[in-house]
């Protein structure tokens, strides 16, 4: 069966999405990168979608569950390398992202990790606005 | 000015590996109509918006692909046709948000947002028929 790969970064999961996603392709993922949170007790996901072309509301709404469900299981997630002709069309469409945090790139994206761990570590529970 | 239609293709919406087919061929017919990235990202957005609801609530269906022209302009017209149980109230459907499914709600109100026309045709135990339209 098709996946997309996961790879552990230090205290960080990495996940670049290369391919043009059919629906349960991106529910695999849901399912794969729960159990890793779990397995690797990492504290922050790294989902890289440079190469999205498209972002729909079934992607969207994929990438909203995996940050809420991460953040019960005591992870932040940050989504980076939306391409700005995504940005765009995500608010006309009318999908509002809110509840995920976005970085311009992968390193970006690993210095806002760490601060939202250290945020979490404060007692700020609710660090996935 | 009367649409004239340029060239046509059909394609089957049967399975999840359909939706991301019709987005790849938006996308080719977007990039040969000449229109910009964004624009074919909206376009290929709205596709894939509407080959969902074909499949996931009109248990699958067609969508024809039209190169149009109306005098100096060309554009692309794509409509998705399936014989499901259609819409009941077509203006609640097209609300931000309203959903029968799992989904968000977002597909057709999104769709049409990324249009720049949109009709929608529903009979209850017929079927639905959406049709968009960008110009180039």
């Amino acid at each position: 069966m098709e996946r997309i790969p996961i790879l552990k970064m230090g205290e960080f999961l990495l996940v670049t999405i290369q391919v043009d996603m059919h629906d349960r392709l991106a529910l695999t993922l849901q399912d794969d990168l729960t159990g890793q949170i779990v397995k690797h007790r990492a504290h922050g996901v790294l989902i890289d979608i440079s190469a999205l072309e498209i972002v729909d509301s079934f992607i969207g709404r994929m990438l909203a569950s995996i940050a809420s469900m991460a953040h019960l299981l005591d992870a932040e997630t940050v989504v980076v390398g939306m391409q700005p002709a995504v940005a765009i069309t995500l608010v006309e469409l009318g999908l509002p992202m809110r509840g995920i945090r976005t970085a311009l790139d992968v390193e970006k994206g690993m210095t806002a990790l760490r601060t939202a761990i250290l945020e979490g570590q404060d007692g700020d529970s609710s660090s996935i606005r | 000015m009367a649409i004239r239609v340029v060239s046509a293709e059909s394609m089957e919406i049967r399975a999840s590996d359909d939706v991301v087919l019709v987005r790849q061929a938006v996308r080719r017919q977007s990039i040969a109509l000449g229109l910009g990235l964004v624009d074919q990202t909206k376009v290929v957005t709205a596709s894939s918006e509407l080959a969902r609801n074909t499949l996931d609530y009109g248990g699958g269906g067609t969508v024809h692909l039209e190169r149009v022209e109306n005098g100096t302009r060309s554009g692309l017209r794509l409509t998705f046709e399936d014989q499901g149980p259609g819409i009941p109230d077509i203006a609640l459907a097209l609300t931000d948000g309203y959903t029968t499914g799992n989904g968000m709600g977002l597909g057709l109100s999104g769709a049409k947002r990324l249009s720049h026309e949109f009709e929608i045709w529903s009979k209850p135990g017929e079927g639905t028929r959406v049709s968009i339209l960008r110009w180039k």
